[in-house]
């Protein structure tokens, strides 16, 4: 096996011979047309709104922006992956939770505690608050907390082969122990209300310019987490990401052990929910347990679903539409919004359970589905041809 | 072990029993699989055939022993035993649907490249790939998704998969069922032509396949092996001839 291996390693391509359409333009689109895509987002979200937008829109869209990033690792976990995280608020509420920390320490000032604690308790801070006042420390804990809680989550439920609507609960149910969590825990995380009232974030005022930065990050870290998306999805861990969804025991029979190729997206996934946490918390002005509990998860989930779960584009897009509509139809319709939202969300799943980003192939799919189907078989050996029609 | 055994691979089943709750699928099977012959394993429905090749590649919970190459696959997992060079095929074919063939028989490669380089998009095709796609025949469907590839079509991309991971010991689960007669023909030649580096083990129903192709056949009947030898030796057993009296299949033994 060994030498076979080392034998086939330099110089194997033999190009164009075995396929002749794999460099085609047709294919060199499907995989850099994505990238054309992230760029007109990037172009519109970056330039095109700053320009445009009030201030007041903007920090909406800043928003959105943070719950896209959380959808673009839910695409990443449930429409390549296979995995329905109906948790995602608690890796959101992670990144979320532990910006607003280190926010509540700077407004309270070197060595002080935060205002709430002398408010509901007395005015002691808990040791493990201690490590927020570094901002370094808090950044990078942004990253490692939700990484290292996804992975031993993810170990212990993948590992023992949990999949399907089982994995969909478990999470889900996460989702409310940590905003259960949350709640009881009023002197140390503020409780229901959540942590609010900051002043500065990193050192600077949070007025109308930073919140403008504050924008730009969010934006930024949206188009970079389509980037990491787009780059795993073309990449042979995408590739077997999307066959361990459709065959995990043919995946192992190949020799991969599936539950690893799935906590690897399930981490990944968790890192961006708690990028898009830590940036909603600056922007927004808050963080409490409604913006993490098992609701909001669903809500992360009903943009991706809506954008098309297994597309690149889908998830970002829909999260933004939902998080757009969400605030502007819940204004001139504050009571039917949730209606209407839930009705979208319905009807979308029955008749386009790819999501909108599927309408396209759907309807290209009805013409030329048959005709596809009949040239595949047709092309196979001449002696088996007609067999392999009938 | 004999002296004709050195230098060749070889699977050797002692005693293997498997239980479902007090219910013995399989029973004391002892069989030993030669590399370089056409092993068919026949015998009636739940006869445990299917069983059988899921306690060897751990799917199901065994006991007794199944040495391969000085380890025990019996107290090994799915993905390590894979690791080992034992592959196999499903009943029904199990491809990645969406994704094509070329993407189909590269993940099957994968076996062979290191788990760090799945960051990468895929560059080049290795030239076991693309030699299983001349061998199969699939060389001009290489972008199709594998959803929509004929039956027939499906089931050799899950033998290409197999000989692109380089399974030394192959088991396939009535890989020629429904294919059409000249189909059977080709995966019968095919497997001719792998079966001399390789241990092939192929459960079926097709009689007339099975007369075609087969080296060597095992007969299961109750979870207990009924009876080993050549075609001609099988077909002459009398017990063998017992337990598919009554069946179809008896009438196309006796032919």
């Amino acid at each position: 096996m060994t030498t076979a291996a080392s034998a086939t390693e330099p110089g194997t391509t033999r190009g164009s011979g075995a396929s002749p359409s794999r460099f085609s333009p047709a294919n060199l689109f499907r995989t850099y047309g994505a990238l054309i895509a992230i760029a007109v987002l990037a172009y519109l979200l970056l330039v095109w709104a700053p320009g445009t937008l009030t201030p007041f829109r903007l920090g909406n869209l800043g928003k959105y922006c943070c719950w896209a990033i959380a959808a673009v690792g839910i695409g990443l976990a449930w429409g390549r992956g296979g995995m329905l995280v109906m948790g995602q608020g608690v890796f959101f509420g992670l990144g979320g939770y532990i910006m607003a920390m280190h926010m509540k320490l700077e407004a309270a000032g070197p060595g002080e505690v935060p205002d709430f604690m002398s408010l509901y308790g007395n005015g002691t801070m808990p040791f493990w608050w201690e490590p927020f006042r570094s901002g370094t420390v808090t950044l990078i804990a942004v990253i490692v907390v939700p990484l290292l809680v996804s992975f031993l989550l993810g170990y212990a439920i993948l590992k023992r082969g949990v999949k399907g609507a089982y994995f969909a609960i478990l999470t889900q149910a996460l989702a409310v122990a940590f905003a259960t969590l949350l709640i009881a825990t009023i002197n140390e995380t503020g409780g229901f209300n959540g942590l609010n009232s900051f002043r500065t974030f990193f050192g600077q005022k949070l007025n109308k310019d930073t919140k403008v930065d504050l924008y730009m990050m969010a934006a930024g870290f949206l188009i970079l987490c389509l980037v990491v998306v787009w780059q795993l999805y073309r990449s042979r861990f995408g590739e077997l990401l999307v066959a361990t969804r459709d065959a995990e025991a043919r995946v192992r029979f190949l020799g991969y052990d599936p539950a690893n190729t799935k906590l690897i997206a399930f981490v990944v996934a968790a890192v961006m929910a708690s990028i898009g946490g830590a940036l909603f918390t600056p922007i927004v002005g808050i963080i409490s347990p409604s913006n993490v509990d098992a609701a909001a998860s669903i809500m992360l989930l009903a943009g991706v679903a809506l954008g098309g779960r297994a597309t690149l584009m889908g998830p970002a897009v829909g999260a933004i539409a939902v998080g757009y509509g969400q605030s502007t139809l819940s204004e001139s319709f504050p009571t039917t919004w949730t209606y209407f939202q839930g009705a979208l969300f319905i009807v979308v799943m029955l008749l386009l359970p790819g999501g909108f980003a599927s309408l396209g192939t759907k309807l290209k799919g009805l013409v030329a589905g048959r005709s596809a189907a009949s040239r595949a078989s047709m092309a196979t050996k001449p002696t088996v041809g007609a067999e392999a029609v009938a | 072990m004999t002296a004709s055994f050195l230098g060749e691979d070889y699977l050797e089943i002692r005693n293997l029993t498997v239980d479902f709750d007090g219910f013995k699928a399989v029973e004391g099977v002892d069989i030993t699989l030669l590399q370089g012959r056409l092993h068919f394993l026949i015998g009636p429905n739940g006869a445990g055939k299917t069983t059988l090749v899921d306690a060897l590649t751990g799917l199901v919970g065994g006991t007794g022993e199944a040495r391969f190459r000085n380890r025990d696959l019996l107290a090994m997992k799915s993905n390590e035993i894979v690791r080992l060079g034992i592959g196999r095929t499903f009943q029904t074919a199990t491809v990645f649907e969406e994704l094509s063939v070329l993407q189909n028989l590269d993940i099957a490669d994968g076996i062979h490249r290191k788990a760090l380089s799945r960051i990468r998009a895929r560059r080049k095709v290795s030239e076991r790939v693309e030699e299983t796609l001349e061998a199969i025949g699939l060389t001009e469907l290489v972008d199709t998704p594998a959803g929509i590839l004929a039956h027939g079509q499906k089931q050799w991309l899950e033998v290409g998969m197999l000989l692109v991971q380089e399974a030394q010991v192959m088991f396939l689960d009535e890989t020629v069922a429904g294919m059409s007669p000249e189909e059977r023909e080709e995966t019968g030649d095919l497997l001719r032509r792998i079966a001399p580096d390789r241990t092939i083990v192929i459960i079926e129903h097709d009689m007339e396949f099975m007369r075609t192709f087969a080296d060597f056949v095992t007969v299961m009947h109750a979870g207990k092996v009924l009876a080993e030898g050549t075609v001609a030796e099988i077909q002459a057993d009398p017990r063998v001839q017992e337990v598919y009296l009554g069946t179809a299949m008896e009438v196309e033994l006796d032919a």
